[in-house]
């Protein structure tokens, strides 16, 4: 027993050494002329930014931004608050939050898409829905995956004879506003009943935290179905057994949501913020949507702001690039040159 | 001048509970003045409305906890007589050492087993076989994916098995020898020795455990976060998804911006805390009445 | 002869089922140490202990950062809350008249008892809400409120353990009361008082609530105490309830980690202070 206090000391040593070594860490990087800034909001886009800000740190060296995907909801609330340095969200901001958040611009990125997925390991093909029926199943009327509404759609598809889970968002979900707005557009009583929100009443299911807890919530749970990024379902990183729904738009057509889809959905559009759901045009598929950041129209430090600036104007040419990589489609010509011009904005 | 220097650091501890009771009375003020005591009945949680009710959390917070006791109680007393009247010493003290080892493990590890292992047992299996032979109860009926009160209960039960085994075994052992060598004598059994003597005995101890147990169920937040469905609605059915108090605040907490929604977490906030205060008060007050009643008694 | 027969069958099946109950218990700690060893095991690599985390969708990386964030924040609240929760012990076991002694108890054990989320509700609003942003800082205070009650009670336990005969022999020497605590009394009970509080550190390194709306998260290597800083059981609760089976592999090695970590703390400090109860009982 007498050689308990070396081990005792030596513990304690390496904790302060970690807690020196952390603080030399950021010392060091300091050193290289670095930015480091934070900014936090949508979860939908996070694949991208998260890649775009990597590849961005790997080009230029010093550059550090730390993005953290907790909703569109945290992220309008943590630029008000000032904690971030930007913020990303799928939603337009109310003119009371614009206010508050001391009117930041909109800068879109890309476009994506909302689909529903679904994790049925039995049925190989995609399904088939009508907005009707999307609207059935997250209102639960429609609750077994037999139900002859979805069956009627999808003859010749053995559906189980299992109940329909729905998982949704627990947090404020710029993806929820996206979706929910949609489905008011196509269900009268949706739009009676939960609405359009970040946040809505949800009349039962499943939650989860943000668009990759949904979509795991799926992917681990047979049976299961919800809404999510369609990046999610696509990259094979994290597909499994989800599969996504075909849904029938407001031509007539089953559009299954694709870089190129959701492509078209965004073809007219000319101003930022807009809204692209339910859109007549031929082969667009009905939930899709921009993206945007949230940047403050006024930066005081003129080092951030330059490094704001710069990678804005990466991202505005070669993050396009590398968007349908993980497939999220690149801003059509229209927005991209208002985008472009709204640069010089940035003070 | 050592005094008033150890004092300074005490009244630190003071300060501290004194502020945190103050931060969440202050901070839940918005909402404690709109819904009064119906924040407790109302069953609609509504952020964007703007209307709030804490009954769904406090439903889910007491029935995970009450089904954890239920599976840990006979299980943990059971494992604490065996432990404690049965077993060879050393047999006993390597047995309890492994057990409070289960108190040390994070419950950040016991969701992610839950998620990966519990939740497809559940779904696959237990679920299954729980609504054929007792469906006819209103407890295991309707849509069940995995998750839900039952599966957070089990993970629950799991976590409290320390208290309730490491405290029991101890009152359990703080018995006279005479009392049990008394009912020996007068031709008991070694387990009706056990059950009519010996248990009766140290019942406050075995009480203080399921307390202790039942308070830290209550507040557990991660384990039971990743498995209980996050629903906001009371639901019957053991098998279905719910929310508790402690799930909803880390679920919701970082991103409520306006100022009634905020009220209303932390007025949650503020339940749980009112709740775990008075359940471990009972507890340390029954463990400590074991204690007095052990030493008064030894020779 | 019936009854007794039967009173005997009972006796013996009511003891093979508590003997049951005690296997089942223990057997469950092997079942999560199988696990983790198992799945993290397989999982962790040379990568996993010093490389930074990779976007979404691409395997590879690691939780370095969070490695390092996680010992930072329990090393601030170690700071913190150590010498706080030591001389709160020493005015218990030295000090404290019977009324004040009583709350500070009292207070200690209160504390001791909050859900651990409620004192991360605290910390946000006594530092993230002033200072405007996430921090290490603001995390390492939550752990730290939760190491400050464990470390008064262990350390007033240990004290109150040292024979009075000891103080009366140094005081009855001349020294004065300061210099007997800290010269004789201590170190007496430096044993109990170390091993407490690191289990009391071992304890909060797991701690996930009371970080997740003050230290945040990052992806970066901790670069100061004002900034989010990623931790290990955040990153475990993410990556488990994501979609990556990479992500999910990686939260096993993480588990794995911090398992082995709390564990062995929790092994040595038992080892430390030496026999068990049954030895003691007699």
């Amino acid at each position: 027993m007498k050689n308990w206090k070396m081990p005792i000391l030596l513990g304690l040593a390496v904790l302060s050494l970690a807690v020196v070594a952390a603080g030399q860490t950021g010392k060091a990087t300091a050193a290289a002329k670095a930015v480091s800034m934070n900014a936090s909001g949508a979860s939908f886009p996070e694949f991208i930014y998260k890649k775009w800000f990597s590849d961005y740190k790997n080009s230029h060296p010093g550059i550090e931004i730390n993005y953290q995907g907790g909703g569109s909801g945290q992220g309008i609330k943590d630029l008000t608050a000032g904690s971030v340095d930007f913020a990303a969200s799928d939603r337009p901001l109310t003119d009371a939050e614009l206010a508050a958040a001391k009117q930041p611009l909109y800068f879109p990125t890309v476009l994506g898409a909302v689909v529903v997925a679904y994790n049925l390991p039995s049925v190989k093909q995609p399904l088939k829905m009508t907005p009707e029926v999307v609207a059935g199943i997250f209102l639960l009327k429609i609750t077994k995956w037999n139900d002859p509404k979805i069956a009627e759609l999808n003859k010749g598809v053995k559906l189980p004879d299992d109940d329909i889970t729905v998982v949704h968002r627990t947090d404020g979900s710029g993806t929820t506003f996206v979706f929910t707005e949609y489905l008011a557009k196509v269900s009268p009583e949706w739009k009676a009943g939960p609405g359009t929100g970040q946040t809505v009443k949800w009349p039962g299911g499943l939650g989860q935290a943000q668009n990759p807890g949904v979509a795991g919530a799926i992917k681990q749970n047979p049976g299961t179905v919800g809404y999510v990024e369609m990046t999610y379902v696509l990259d094979p990183k994290s597909r499994g057994n989800m599969a996504m729904a075909a849904i029938k738009n407001a031509s007539g057509e089953f559009v299954t949501a694709s870089v190129a889809s959701a492509t078209l959905a965004g073809s007219a559009a000319q101003d930022f913020p807009t809204s692209i759901t339910n859109s007549p045009i031929k082969g667009a598929y009905p939930i899709s949507t921009f993206t945007y950041l949230l940047i403050p129209s006024k930066i005081a430090d003129p080092d951030k702001k330059a490094a704001l600036a710069g990678f804005l104007k990466w991202m505005l040419v070669e993050g396009q690039k590398t968007a349908p990589e993980l497939f999220y489609a690149p801003l059509p010509k229209p927005v991209l040159a208002k985008d472009q011009a709204q640069l010089a904005k940035l003070q | 001048m050592a005094h008033l220097v150890t004092l300074v650091f005490a009244s630190s501890v003071l300060l501290v509970t004194v502020l945190l009771v103050w931060v969440l009375w202050s901070t839940s003020g918005l909402t404690r003045a709109k819904f009064g005591f119906h924040f407790f009945a109302g069953t609609n949680w509504d952020p964007v409305a703007g209307d709030f009710g804490a009954l769904p959390f406090i439903w889910g917070t007491v029935l995970t906890s009450v089904l954890a006791l239920i599976i840990s109680v006979p299980l943990g007393v059971g494992a604490a007589i065996f432990l404690a009247e049965l077993a060879p010493a050393r047999l006993s003290d390597a047995c309890t050492f492994l057990v409070e080892l289960l108190a040390a493990v994070p419950s950040v590890i016991y969701g992610l087993l839950a998620i990966f292992t519990l939740v497809p047992l559940m779904h696959s299996y237990v679920d299954p076989f729980l609504k054929k032979t007792l469906g006819f109860l209103p407890l295991f009926q309707g849509p069940a994916y995995g998750g839900g009160y039952l599966t957070a209960g089990v993970i629950l039960a799991v976590m409290t098995f320390p208290f309730i085994i490491s405290i029991s075994r101890e009152a359990l052992m703080e018995v006279p020898r005479d009392q049990r060598e008394a009912a020996l004598a007068l031709g008991a059994t070694k387990w009706e020795s056990t059950i009519q003597v010996v248990v009766p005995f140290a019942r406050l101890g075995i009480l203080g455990s399921i307390f202790l147990g039942l308070a830290r169920a209550l507040g557990e937040t991660m384990a039971v976060t990743m498995v209980i469905g996050n629903d906001p609605n009371i639901h019957l059915s053991l098998l279905a998804p719910g929310y508790t108090m402690a799930s909803l605040i880390a679920n919701e907490f970082a991103e409520a911006n306006d100022a009634l929604h905020l009220s209303a977490l932390v007025e949650i906030a503020l339940v749980l805390f009112l709740i775990t205060i008075v359940i471990n008060a009972l507890a340390r007050l029954l463990v400590i009445a074991t204690r007095g009643k052990g030493t008064a008694h030894s020779a | 002869m019936n009854r007794l027969m039967y009173r005997k069958a009972v006796n013996y099946v009511m003891l093979t089922a508590t003997g049951l109950c005690s296997l089942l218990t223990v057997s469950i700690l092997f079942v999560i140490l199988g696990y983790l060893v198992y799945n993290g095991g397989k999982s962790i690599d040379w990568d996993f202990l010093t490389k930074l985390p990779l976007p979404p969708g691409q395997d590879g990386g690691g939780m370095a950062n969070a490695i390092v964030g996680s010992a930072l924040m329990v090393g601030v609240g170690a700071l913190l809350g150590l010498p706080v929760g030591f001389m709160g012990g020493v005015y218990l076991a030295e000090f404290a008249g019977k009324t004040l002694g009583f709350v500070v108890r009292y207070m200690a054990d209160l504390l001791n008892g909050v859900p651990s989320i409620v004192i991360g509700i605290f910390a946000w609003s006594a530092i993230v809400v002033p200072m405007h942003s996430f921090s290490a800082l603001a995390g390492g205070f939550a752990l730290s409120m939760m190491i400050v009650p464990i470390t008064v009670r262990s350390t007033e336990q240990f004290l109150l353990n040292v024979p009075r005969a000891l103080r009366e022999g140094a005081l009855a020497l001349g020294a004065p009361k300061w210099k007997v605590i800290a010269t004789v009394v201590v170190p007496a009970a430096s044993k109990g008082i170390l091993t407490g509080m690191i289990l009391g550190v071992a304890r909060v390194a797991g701690e996930t609530a009371p970080l997740l709306f003050t230290a945040l998260n990052n992806d970066f290597w901790p670069n100061g105490l004002n900034q989010p800083t990623a931790a290990l059981p955040v990153m475990i609760y993410k990556h488990a309830i994501s979609p990556f089976d990479d992500w999910h592999r990686q939260a096993w090695a993480a588990g794995l980690v911090l398992l082995t970590m709390v564990l062995a703390t929790n092994i040595a400090a038992r080892w430390i202070m030496g026999r068990g109860i049954s030895a003691q009982k007699g």
